[in-house]
């Protein structure tokens, strides 16, 4: 029993770079998830992928302008990704045409940008740092910029979760009462944002999206209200991390990787073994209760 | 909850053409919706009573004319946009009717005893706990009749509030609109149970895209005027001219009095 809490524990004693790799992949396990909820909840779990793209071709800006800089290139995903996330918004509210159509035409369209950015400069390692991330080599920065996202994302939510749990259940309503679902609702996106910046530094723009939904889903086998599935999923989220850095360091595997195989990992379990509609439980058809 | 009486006109129609890309669902309708009044919304389908009351709930825009409106006014869709997978109680669902009061931050636990007592009203006593998606239809409908008691405005509009609920319900619910219209509240329903119509609603307007009557319901619901409300509500014209009727602007006032259609404009295409 001691022998492999000890294993498990030892990378993270002896080395500092495994030390700060834990520490960012949990200030995300804490911020990215919650939003990850909300988004299954609105069938918008796709969205984050599109996102997640749209921000590739700020982040390329960023790197061609300044080179690896950490600020230049979380400026410019930032800007990008709130940039594709504002003007669908925007065209959907002011034409027919659905958000998840306008989004695809955005992210597709801000895409293919980053990918000629990469193409006009840079090497093939530069685009794996770009796609994969960096998670084992977190400087003081970027330790920082991770809290500071999981801070405000953390204060928004608290904010403004009245309004968007309304936004995501009644839309219809909220207009009828407040103005305030078009704020909320973008105010939202910009959370979704926020987070696949930060997921990108630990975890490369690929994997972002990794964390903030797979503990989401996952969490929907074990809890059944908003109460449960947000800290279930941040707890999800943590385990992944800690399972996944412990494993990439003992097998030499790439940390990004391992960390979202381990949330798969736990997704896949929860859907076997949850006890709200896990698979398991669906086959044991325990009796019916009176009516 | 109190009784609001001397108010202005919650709502004055004013030249009012409402419809989609240019074709008219509602066509040139005036008229003042009184405070208090308890006025059903009759008409075939395709009538442009759903379009009238997204309309005056300020869903959409107006093609043409003007909808005044004075003071909060809820509205009650016939198709909700609500996703009912969403993991929400009973009691978070009513308790989003308090938002005038309790805004986005304020607790609701002060008002968890209103709330309880809204249930109770609609017959849902027991259900606060319950996840909306396991209710059924009539008790969600239920639960959002308790969403209004909460909301507890003074313009109450409702969309075929009553389709697919089994009749006691029904009786429960007629019975909260006859208490708001005893409160002094404004309610406005679409309904298309004539029946229930001339027993419970004073006042009637009769639609038909263009308003066939509106006034004292014994005096809409009179064989004629159904028969010509059939008539008129048919066919969709594709390529309709413009209309070359009068614009709302010029503002001919009329009353509630009940006037035939095209009485006050004509149209070219009278195909």
């Amino acid at each position: 029993m001691i022998e492999p809490f000890a294993s498990l524990v030892a990378p993270f004693v002896e080395f500092g770079f495994m030390r700060r790799a834990l520490a960012g992949c949990l200030a995300l396990s804490v911020s990215a998830p919650p939003v990850g909820v909300f988004l299954t909840l609105r069938r918008m779990s796709l969205m984050s992928d599109a996102m997640s793209h749209a921000i590739l071709p700020g982040a390329a800006a960023g790197f061609l302008v300044a080179g690896l800089s950490l600020p230049a290139m979380t400026l410019g995903g930032l800007v990008a990704g709130l940039a594709v996330a504002l003007l669908a918004g925007a065209v959907t509210r002011a034409t027919v045409v659905r958000e998840d159509a306008n989004l695809a035409a955005f992210y597709l369209i801000s895409l293919a940008g980053g990918v000629l950015l990469v193409s006009l400069r840079g090497s093939q390692i530069d685009l794996m740092h770009f796609l994969f991330g960096s998670v084992l080599a977190l400087d003081d920065a970027a330790l920082m910029l991770l809290g500071g996202i999981s801070t405000l994302t953390l204060a928004a939510l608290a904010v403004i979760y009245r309004p968007l749990v309304m936004e995501c259940v009644d839309p219809l309503f909220l207009r009828t009462v407040s103005r305030g679902g078009g704020p909320v609702h973008l105010a939202f996106l910009a959370l979704v944002v926020v987070n696949l910046v930060g997921g990108f530094q630990a975890l490369g723009t690929l994997l972002a999206v990794g964390l903030m939904l797979l503990p989401a889903v996952a969490a929907r086998f074990w809890a059944r209200d908003l109460g449960g599935l947000i800290p279930v999923s941040m707890l999800i989220a943590a385990i992944a991390s800690v399972a996944g850095l412990s494993l990439s360091y003992r097998f030499d595997l790439p940390s990004g990787p391992a960390i979202v195989l381990a949330a798969g990992a736990l997704y896949v379990a929860s859907m076997l073994a949850g006890p709200r509609d896990g698979l398991l439980r669906r086959l044991a058809r325990p009796r019916h209760l009176e009516a | 909850m109190s009784a609001r009486p001397a108010q202005p006109d919650p709502i004055r129609l004013v030249g009012l053409t409402l419809g989609y890309d240019r074709h008219p669902a509602v066509h040139h309708l005036d008229g003042t919706v009184r405070a208090g009044d308890l006025l059903a919304l009759v008409g075939p389908n395709g009538a442009g009573k759903s379009t009238l009351l997204k309309g005056m709930a300020g869903e959409i825009r107006c093609l043409d004319g003007r909808i005044e409106r004075a003071g909060a006014i809820a509205y009650m869709p016939q198709a909700d946009e609500i996703d009912r997978s969403f993991p929400l109680s009973v009691l978070d669902l009513a308790g989003m009717g308090l938002w005038r009061r309790a805004g986005a931050w304020r607790s609701l636990n002060r008002h968890r005893a209103a709330i309880e007592a809204a249930l109770a009203t609609v017959g849902l006593e027991g259900f606060e706990a319950r996840p909306v998606g396991t209710l059924s239809g009539g008790q969600f409908r239920r639960a959002l009749f308790a969403r209004l008691i909460l909301q507890d405005c003074p313009v109450v509009l409702l969309d075929e509030p009553f389709t697919g609920i089994d009749a006691r319900t029904v009786e429960d619910l007629l019975a909260l609109l006859r208490r708001w219209h005893g409160e002094g509240r404004t309610v406005v329903a679409a309904l298309h149970d004539l029946g229930q119509v001339q027993a419970h609603f004073p006042t009637t307007l009769l639609l038909a895209r263009a308003p066939v009557s509106w006034g004292p319901t014994a005096r809409v619901l009179t064989p004629e005027n159904l028969a010509r409300a059939r008539a008129l509500s048919e066919a969709w014209d594709e390529d309709a001219a413009i209309c070359a009727g009068p614009r709302a602007s010029g503002g001919h006032a009329h009353d509630h009095g009940a006037h035939a259609p095209g009485d006050h404009h004509h149209h070219e295409d009278a195909a």
